[in-house]
C-alpha cells in the first residue's frame, strides 16, 4: 500500500514456454495499481533472470507462408466450439495471445481477471511493407462478472520487430454474433 | 448396433415407423425427422444393439419388410478411426466418451446405460426445465437390504462448461465398467449410492451448442422476453442476492427474481431437501481454473468443518496432481476466487450436508471454456 499512489505488488513467478512445457524462465516484476485513475493501466517492470528462447526458425516458418498465401487470411472460431484448431491456425491464435495480453494489461485493475476466451473472427489486411497485418475480433472472459466481451484488435506482427497492437476498441455485447 | 433400410409401403407401415421413432431412441439417417417418412421412400434407421431384436419383430409383426444395411455399425467405426479399447459389455458400445456430445445423445446415453448395467443404474425423474426439457439424474446403487449414505454430484450446471457433463459421463463409465473388478469401487458401492445429474442446465446446454458457444446462463425469459437467463449458481437460497452479483437480467450473473426462482434450482433443491439427511457429500462440477473450492462464496467466515473439509479437499488435490502433474488449488471460494453468494454449494452446506465442494476443472485459462476434446481423457483420468 503505498498513500496517494496506488497498491504496488511484488512478484516472483515462473514463464512456462507453452510449446515446451520443461522450458521455464524464472522473472521478478513489480506492478503498480494506480490509485484514482482507473483509465491508465497498471505500471509494470519486470525482469528476466535468463534469457528467452530463440524462435526464429519457426517465426520465419510462419512469416513465409503467409506472406506467400495467394488470398489474404479470413478464418473464424479458433478454438471451434470443441475447442479445435487445425495446425496450420495454431500460429495465428498463438499470436492473438499474445496480442490479447497487451489489452488485457491496458484494461486490468485488481478487480479483474482476464483470459482470451475465443477468437471469432480474423482477417489479414493487406501491406504494401514486410509487417504482417491481422484485423482480429476476440472474446474475453471476465472471471469475476463472467462476462464474455467482445474485442476489436489491430495487431501488427514480424519476425524480428515482434508484436504491435495499433489499435484497439471494446465492441458492444452483440457484435460478435 | 445395426441399420436397416426400409421402404415402407403403406400409411399404416408409415406410422408404425414414426411411432417406433418417438417411443424407441432409435437414430434416423435417413430422413432426418420421423414426420418426412413417406411411403415409397428410402427409409435408413440405426437401431442400438439391445433394441435390434425389438424392432425386428416389431416389423415383422407389421409386414414390414427390411433390409440390414450395416450389419454391425462399430466395425464400421473401428475400421475409419482406431480405439485404443476394447468394447466392454457394460457400456453403450460405440459412445465415445473422449468427444462432447448434444443434450439428445446424452439422453439416449442415460437410457442406454440404464438397459445394459439395469442391476446397477435406474434412471429417475428430477423435474422440468424452464423450456419443459425434462431433467433427469441416474442412481448408481447396489442392491442390499440397508439404507446408504448417498454422494450427490451434478454437472453442467453453466452451459458452456462442457467438460463438466463429458466428466459426469465419464464418471458414470468408470464406476460401471469397473464394478465387477474393481473391488475399491465394490466396497463403495457397498455402503454408499451414487446419484449422478449429468447435465442441470439442459436449456443452456442445447443453446450454447446451437447459437452461442459462450452463453452460460439457463434460459428464462425477463422483461416480456427482451432478456433472458438467470445464473443457476447465484439462485439457490444461501445469503441470496447479497454479493457477487448482478440485479441485472442482461448480466451473467443475474441472481434471477428471488432465491429458487428458476424450476431448475428448485427441482434440484427439492430432491436434496427430501434427501438431505442420508446425503454424505454435495459435488457440483465447474469448469475452468483446477480448483476445489471449500464453502462459502458469501463470507470469508469458515465453515462449522473448515478443517475437515480442507483436509480432504487436500488429499483430493494431492491425488490428483500425482496423476498427470495437473495442480489443483484447495480453498473457500470467497478466499482464493471471489465473493458469489447463491451458490448451490454454499446452499448444501447451509443445510446441513457436511462434505459439500465445488471443482473447477482444467484448463486454467489457454483454452477456458472451449477445452480440446484430446483433454476429456486425461481430464476425467486425473479427476477420477
Amino acid at each position: 500500500d503505498i498513500d496517494d499512489v496506488g497498491h504496488k505488488y511484488h512478484l516472483e513467478l515462473v514463464l512456462e514456454d507453452v510449446l515446451d512445457k520443461d522450458s521455464t524462465v524464472n522473472c521478478t516484476a513489480e506492478v503498480l495499481y494506480h490509485l484514482g485513475n482507473k483509465n491508465s493501466a497498471p505500471s509494470v517492470q519486470f525482469t528476466l533472470e535468463e534469457e528467452l528462447k530463440n524462435t526464429d526458425e519457426a517465426d520465419n516458418i510462419f512469416y513465409n507462408r503467409i506472406k506467400s498465401l495467394e488470398k489474404e487470411l479470413v478464418a473464424e472460431n479458433i478454438p471451434d466450439s470443441h475447442g479445435n484448431v487445425s495446425p496450420e491456425m495454431e500460429p495465428v491464435r498463438l499470436l492473438a495471445w499474445v496480442a490479447s495480453g497487451y489489452v488485457i494489461w491496458q484494461n486490468s485493475t485488481e478487480n479483474t481477471k482476464f483470459q482470451l476466451a475465443q477468437i471469432k473472427h480474423v482477417k489479414q489486411v493487406k501491406r504494401s511493407d514486410e509487417y504482417l497485418e491481422f484485423d482480429y475480433t476476440i472474446l474475453l472472459h471476465e472471471m469475476v462478472s463472467q462476462e464474455i466481451i467482445p474485442w476489436q484488435m489491430t495487431v501488427l506482427w514480424h519476425p524480428q520487430h515482434g508484436v504491435q497492437v495499433t489499435q484497439d476498441s471494446r465492441q458492444p455485447k452483440h457484435a460478435s454474433e | 448396433d445395426q441399420v436397416l433400410h426400409i421402404v415402407p409401403e403403406t400409411f399404416q407401415q408409415v406410422q408404425h415407423l414414426q411411432h417406433l421413432c418417438s417411443t424407441l431412441p432409435l437414430d434416423l439417417w435417413k430422413p432426418l425427422l420421423p414426420e418426412d417418412i413417406w411411403a415409397g421412400e428410402d427409409l435408413h434407421i440405426r437401431v442400438p444393439a439391445s433394441l435390434v431384436q425389438e424392432v425386428k419383430d416389431s416389423l415383422d409383426e407389421h409386414m414390414i419388410s427390411y433390409k440390414v444395411l450395416i450389419p454391425d455399425v462399430q466395425e464400421l467405426v473401428d475400421q475409419s478411426m482406431p480405439r485404443e479399447r476394447s468394447s466392454h459389455r457394460q457400456v453403450p458400445e460405440g459412445y465415445v466418451y473422449t468427444q462432447y456430445h448434444p443434450m439428445e445423445e446424452i439422453y439416449q446415453w442415460m437410457i442406454q446405460i440404464q438397459k445394459s448395467n439395469s442391476e446397477l443404474v435406474t434412471q429417475h425423474y428430477l423435474g422440468k426445465t424452464i423450456e419443459n426439457q425434462t431433467m433427469y439424474y441416474l442412481q448408481i446403487s447396489q442392491p442390499s437390504d440397508k439404507t446408504k449414505k448417498i454422494i450427490w454430484m451434478d454437472c453442467g450446471i453453466h452451459a458452456r462448461e462442457w467438460i463438466s457433463p463429458a466428466f459426469c459421463q465419464w464418471f458414470v463409465k468408470e464406476i460401471l465398467q469397473n464394478y465387477k473388478s474393481d473391488p475399491k469401487i465394490q466396497r463403495f458401492l457397498q455402503n454408499l449410492d451414487l446419484y449422478i445429474l449429468p447435465v442441470l442446465n439442459i436449456d443452456g446446454y442445447m443453446y450454447s451448442w446451437e447459437k452461442d458457444r459462450l452463453w452460460r446462463k439457463n434460459r428464462s425469459p425477463h422483461k416480456n422476453g427482451t432478456c433472458y437467463g438467470t445464473d443457476l449458481n447465484r439462485n439457490f437460497n444461501s445469503s441470496w442476492g447479497s454479493v457477487g452479483v448482478s440485479y441485472n437480467c442482461s448480466s451473467a450473473i443475474f441472481c434471477g427474481s428471488g432465491p429458487e426462482s428458476e424450476p431448475e434450482t428448485r427441482a434440484v433443491a427439492e430432491f436434496i431437501k427430501s434427501k438431505k439427511s442420508d446425503i454424505l457429500c454435495y459435488l457440483t462440477i465447474h469448469s475452468y481454473g483446477q480448483y476445489i473450492l471449500t464453502p462459502y462464496g458469501s463470507t470469508t467466515k469458515p465453515p462449522s468443518n473448515s478443517e475437515e473439509l480442507i483436509h480432504v479437499a487436500e488429499k483430493a488435490a494431492a491425488a490428483l496432481i500425482g496423476k498427470y502433474g495437473t495442480s489443483y488449488k484447495v480453498g473457500s471460494t470467497s478466499l482464493i476466487l471471489y465473493n458469489n453468494s447463491g451458490s448451490s454449494r454454499d446452499w448444501a452446506h447451509m443445510i446441513g450436508i457436511p462434505f459439500s465442494y465445488t471443482f473447477e476443472l482444467r484448463d486454467k485459462g489457454t483454452y477456458g471454456f472451449v477445452l480440446p476434446p484430446d483433454q476429456i481423457q486425461p481430464t476425467c483420468e486425473e479427476t477420477m
